[in-house]
């Protein structure tokens, strides 16, 4: 059978996002409680988190995630991270037993930093290295797969219910200040865990719900800035969207949702000239980044989280915060199982961004551009 | 504004035959047919004639003939007749070209590019007339393991329709087609040990009496769907798209909707009845299972769900996601799938030949080792007999018949179905015209074809040495490809003839 | 009347025996924390009531048939779908697709509700369902609508919040929607009509303001007090002309 990649496997799904404002972290307890309640929603064929803040004592260090197929690819892998990285830490990722779990491949971390000299003889940044080296490991080698790449966060995924998945990474265990999750209902076998999500790209991951049909022009146009979509999942696509909108472009949250889900043309007739002008213009430059079909997405980065729904709402999402929690969820349900009693709680309109910013970060990108547009609100 | 539009026909009328009794007047639905009365004689106004064949079957002295308007335009390989025609309708009206049936391109038929297998020396060919041959299918979810205790069956499979004949009548609404056209089917349906499909109508109160023979619908508009008509039923089908249109809507046309259908689907008497293009609580798959277990829920567990989709792209996929997605039942359309009414370049230019959904889809449910949990059913063109046991031998449970159904209940073809001026009482509501087809006529006549197709059947599986469909249910050794290239056979998964 | 505690029960054990519970012919069943359960009250017949405290999960009376339920919370996607019968009185807000295809009962939520609500609407002679809505609407809202009454109140909307979102009415070819206060046309489907009320209008409004009012213990006259409008269908074969005959 063709695995995830060789092959577009179309996929429903629930997702859950909890983040906190302040930065304050707490344990993965709550995010399983939270995409348990939305079983329903998924297969037992996909499930996985994504987890910001859980390695503060290696936080100036790339978290590798990987899976590998045997132990031979595994030596193979470490020999060419080894040559290019310094490597602080390996281990095997800690599990437990869980009995719905199976066929686990071997799951193994690496705290690395580049060896600088290299960086500088190809004169890249350190994010455009990691880039290049997450994109070429996952394309050319055989038997390994890199699926966390970012500092001071990491993803979690397999194959199974997405509780069942927590509990087998022990996710009780990390604590993180923003916990994102994903229970998949692919409408195939995948049954291989790399196909699970999220996706994730240095600290940027995404967990999405609904199938885009906008996927092979979204893709064709990324494949020309040297982004490669070996998965063909639309989760992947919109990963890489956000990479090139928000990394390279510098766009704000609001601008990112006015490209991935752009208001309706008699929506931009009505904005005053200087907001229509600057739509009309993204749509007019980026209209191929334009997401279309039904989507609920959830995009975690170390300095906050965005939720996004598809411009005529397609996808059911659901938010709401408490004190310094935001909760966004495919079902109220899902929150409500770890926030009895919410502050507020709100459907957001299809199109409208919930961005929830951590407050004490340094220097948050998010707020560095001038730029500030209710385009869809 | 001055019409471009010829007449598609021309209608001759031998007057050494023609008496002028004016049946012809009578029996044009299009009133094609008017007693000059200067001439002193019957003439016709071409223009509206659709070739519906009622006058010429009619006409006591055999006096009418109708051809195709023998004229010819100026035409080129690339720019045809029919290309130029659209354009000067589609000038003149601004509208959707809205065409009724399947379509009629000239797409090979892979059917009849698939040859059948008989037993020769090596093993014995069946006689089927006087040695048993079985063609009993159950149509439902099979567990994965019968659960046995002490050498007793500890819980009955799911439920299952029990079928005698691996042909179903597709489902085609109250208001698309008559009562009397329904009731012909369902009786034969009873009769016959099958199913007929309300469609997406709802059901007629005259049509509970054959509610165990039933598969009721449930489609975007959810017309007369409530808990008694689920209840009824023998299965219910959500219907998610159809071979004609996918991608795109059901639309009864107003002219259709008199009393009793808007009374049935609850809507206003003359109005267009809409179904749109998506079921607005399925915009993904784990909403499917939302209501295939809803519907679930609603009627206990006690009915098999059928999902019925069109044959596209991706319909492997789809197909796997709707098994897992909970439902008993896969039932695919293909491309040449009829329709009532369809917007012609959807119909003619969406989806894949239904060969190739078959296979694919079989083939993929069978790597995924999920093929025997449910069934599938498939249509888009079952013309005859070895059709039937070409698709099951492809990887099909069943079949369904809907144009071949109506061709047996006396329709001529003519494509006109949107009109709702049938001649023959079938696609048509309006009371003058259903009455037309006399429904113990009609019935006779639907369950003699069912009676023919299952007399062919058996003689080809005879021949074939297998005497139970199960037999043949995914046997493609029985197929073998004629002119067809090596990649179609591969999707067939057939060899070539000679191979 | 008997309470029974959903707490740790999936929808599938929840329903057995919310079932099991009617069928032994108790008519009021209080359910207590509810959260995410699917399905509840599908395909129900009768007069019983149910009363439940949480937030009931998708799909919730779908196909029902008679029955009351009463929501203490929010609604989840779906409530009412296909519904035949029966009352639904929600103390909160309701999301998208409420009462899809509704063909008869009634549909009461005190707060805001989503996107594509009482789309496909239907009706016939007396049969007509309705749905009041205390909060404001979502896009789409009356999609497709072929009968009965819809009304939405905007109580309590905030500065610049809009009774109703974009193309609200859409393919309407039946029934008839109230809206309390007035709505900018831009944001009417091309083939509804906005027209003043009248006093038989006013007389049906107020009918099922008793209701509400008295669900949700507010001031009827205070809610009658603002004016309404209604909007229909320009005609009921708006896609009369789409087609040319082939």
């Amino acid at each position: 059978m063709l695995r995830e990649g060789q092959v577009r496997i179309p996929s429903g799904c629930a997702i859950s996002g909890i983040m906190n404002k302040k930065g304050k972290c707490f344990n993965g307890g709550d995010i399983i409680n939270s995409i348990a309640v939305m079983h329903e929603r998924s297969n037992g064929l996909g499930g996985g988190f994504a987890a910001y803040g859980i390695y503060p004592d290696f936080k100036e260090y790339y978290a590798f995630h990987f899976f590998f197929d045997n132990s031979s690819n595994k030596e193979k892998t470490e020999e060419i991270l080894q040559q290019q990285f310094i490597v602080v830490k390996s281990e095997p990722i800690p599990t437990r037993k869980v009995s719905s779990i199976k066929d686990v491949p071997l799951i193994w971390r690496y705290f690395v930093q580049p060896k600088s000299k290299l960086i500088r003889k190809i004169n890249l940044t350190e994010d455009e290295y990691i880039i290049r080296f997450v994109m070429t490991v996952n394309s050319e080698l055989e038997g390994a797969y890199l699926f966390s790449s970012g500092k001071n966060m990491g993803v979690f995924k397999g194959v199974g219910y997405p509780e069942d998945l927590g509990d087998f990474y022990r996710l009780e265990e990390y604590q993180g200040y923003i916990w994102t999750a994903h229970g998949r209902f692919p409408t195939n076998t995948p049954g291989w865990w790399g196909g699970a999500h999220p996706f994730a790209l240095l600290d940027c991951s995404v967990v999405h719900n609904g199938e885009i049909s906008s996927y092979e022009a979204n893709r064709r146009f990324l494949e020309m800035y040297g982004y490669k979509c070996a998965l063909q999942t639309d989760t992947e696509v919109i990963a890489y969207i956000f990479d090139f909108l928000k990394r390279r472009q510098g766009f704000s949250p609001e601008m990112i949702s006015a490209t991935v889900a752009s208001p309706l043309w008699q929506e931009i007739q009505k904005m005053k000239p200087s907001e229509r002008k600057l739509v009309q213009a993204i749509r007019a430059v980026y209209g191929s980044l334009l997401v279309n079909g039904p989507f609920s997405i959830l995009v975690g980065s170390k300095e906050g989280m965005i939720a996004l729904n598809d411009r005529i709402k397609l996808r059911p999402s659901v938010a709401a915060t408490k004190d310094d929690f935001l909760y966004v969820a495919s079902e109220e349900a899902a929150i409500r199982a770890v926030c009895v009693q919410p502050d507020v709680v709100w459907a957001p309109r299809g199109g409208e961004p919930v961005v929830g910013i951590v407050e004490d970060m340094t220097k948050p990108k998010y707020s560095q551009r001038e730029e500030k547009l209710a385009i869809n609100s | 504004m001055k019409s471009y539009i010829l007449p598609d026909f021309t209608i001759e009328r031998d007057n050494t035959r023609c008496n002028n009794c004016r049946v012809c007047i009578k029996q044009c639905s299009y009133e094609v047919h008017f007693f000059d009365k200067e001439a002193a004689q019957v003439c016709a106004e071409e223009a509206n004639c659709v070739n519906c064949q009622r006058c010429v079957v009619m006409c006591p002295t055999r006096a009418i003939s109708i051809r195709k308007n023998p004229n010819q335009m100026r035409t080129n390989a690339n720019w045809s007749e029919e290309a130029m025609k659209a354009i000067y309708v589609q000038a003149e009206t601004g509208g959707i070209l809205l065409a009724g049936m399947g379509n009629g391109c000239s797409h090979p038929i892979y059917w009849d590019h698939i040859l059948l297998n008989a037993s020769q020396v090596t093993n014995p060919s069946i006689d089927p007339l006087r040695e048993p041959m079985e063609l009993k299918t159950f149509l439902g979810r099979k567990p994965e393991k019968l659960a046995i205790k002490n050498g007793k069956l500890k819980e009955s499979i799911p439920p299952n329709l029990e079928l005698e004949v691996p042909i179903m009548f597709a489902a085609m609404s109250f208001g698309a087609i008559s009562l009397n056209a329904i009731k012909s089917l369902a009786w034969a349906a009873r009769q016959e040990g099958t199913f007929f499909n309300s469609g997406e109508g709802g059901l007629h109160s005259d049509l509970y009496e054959y509610g165990k023979h039933a598969v009721v619908q449930v489609a975007s508009g959810r017309f007369g769907v409530h808990a008694r008509y689920l209840e009824e039923g023998a299965a219910i089908e959500i219907k998610i798209g159809q071979g004609a249109k996918p991608g795109i809507g059901g639309h009864l046309p107003g002219e259709k909707v008199g009393k009793e259908v808007s009374e049935t689907r609850m809507i206003p008497e003359g109005s267009d009845a809409i179904s749109p293009a998506p079921h607005h609580d399925i915009y993904s798959i784990e909403d499917l299972r939302q209501l295939i277990y809803s519907l679930k829920e609603a009627t206990n567990y006690e009915k098999p769900i059928i999902v019925k989709v069109a044959a596209v792209h991706n319909i492997a996929a789809i197909a796997s996601g709707i098994a897992r997605a909970g439902a008993d039942i896969i039932a695919i359309d293909g491309y040449r799938g009829g329709t009532g009414a369809a917007p012609l370049r959807i119909r003619d230019n969406v989806g894949i030949p239904i060969e190739f959904a078959l296979a694919a889809v079989d083939s993929r449910l069978r790597e995924e080792g999920i093929r025997n949990q449910v069934s599938l059913v498939i249509s888009g063109s079952i013309r005859n007999s070895a059709d039937v046991v070409k698709a099951i031998a492809l990887g099909a449970d069943a079949v369904t018949i809907g144009t071949s159904a109506l061709i047996a209940l006396g329709c001529h073809m003519c494509q006109k179905c949107y009109a709702g001026k049938c001649s023959w009482g079938i696609a048509t509501q309006d009371p003058n015209l259903v009455k037309r087809l006399n429904p113990q006529e009609g019935q006779r006549k639907a369950a003699n074809l069912l009676q023919a197709w299952k007399h062919e059947i058996k003689e080809m599986l005879g021949g074939m040495g297998i005497n139970a469909i199960e037999s043949l249910r995914g046997n493609r050794l029985m197929l073998r490809g004629l002119d067809l290239t090596e990649k179609e056979l591969q999707v067939l998964g057939i060899k070539s003839v000679g191979e | 009347m008997r309470a029974l505690d959903a707490k740790s029960l999936d929808y599938k054990a929840l329903n057995i025996k919310i079932k099991s519970y009617l069928s032994s012919g108790i008519k009021e069943l209080v359910l207590d924390n509810v959260n995410g359960q699917r399905f509840i009250g599908d395909g129900l017949k009768g007069n019983c009531k149910i009363i439940i405290n949480g937030i009931p999960g998708s799909d919730l009376a779908a196909f029902m048939d008679g029955p009351t339920i009463e929501v203490h919370g929010n609604a989840q996607d779906g409530v009412g779908n296909t519904m035949n019968a029966g009352t639904i009185i929600i103390y909160g807000d309701s999301r998208d697709t409420l009462g899809y295809s509704m063909r008869g009962g009634e549909l009461y939520i005190q707060g805001d509700v989503g996107y594509r609500v009482g789309i496909h609407m239907k009706g016939y002679l007396a049969k007509q369902p309705v749905i009041v809505v205390g909060g404001k609407a979502g896009d789409f809202f009356a999609e497709y609508m072929a009968g009965g009454i819809q009304i939405v109140l905007g109580l309590n909307l905030k500065q610049e919040e809009k009774l109703v979102g974009n193309y609200c009415g859409a393919g309407m070819h039946g029934g008839v929607i109230y809206l309390r206060g007035d709505v900018d046309p831009a944001q009417l489907g091309k083939e509804v009509k906005k027209m003043a009320v009248t006093e038989e209008d006013l007389n049906i409004i107020n009918k099922y303001v008793v209701n509400f009012a008295e669900y949700f213990k507010m001031d009827r006259e205070k809610i009658m007090s603002k004016s309404f409008i209604k909007l229909i269908p320009y005609n009921k074969r708006p896609y009369g002309n789409l087609y040319a005959k082939w």
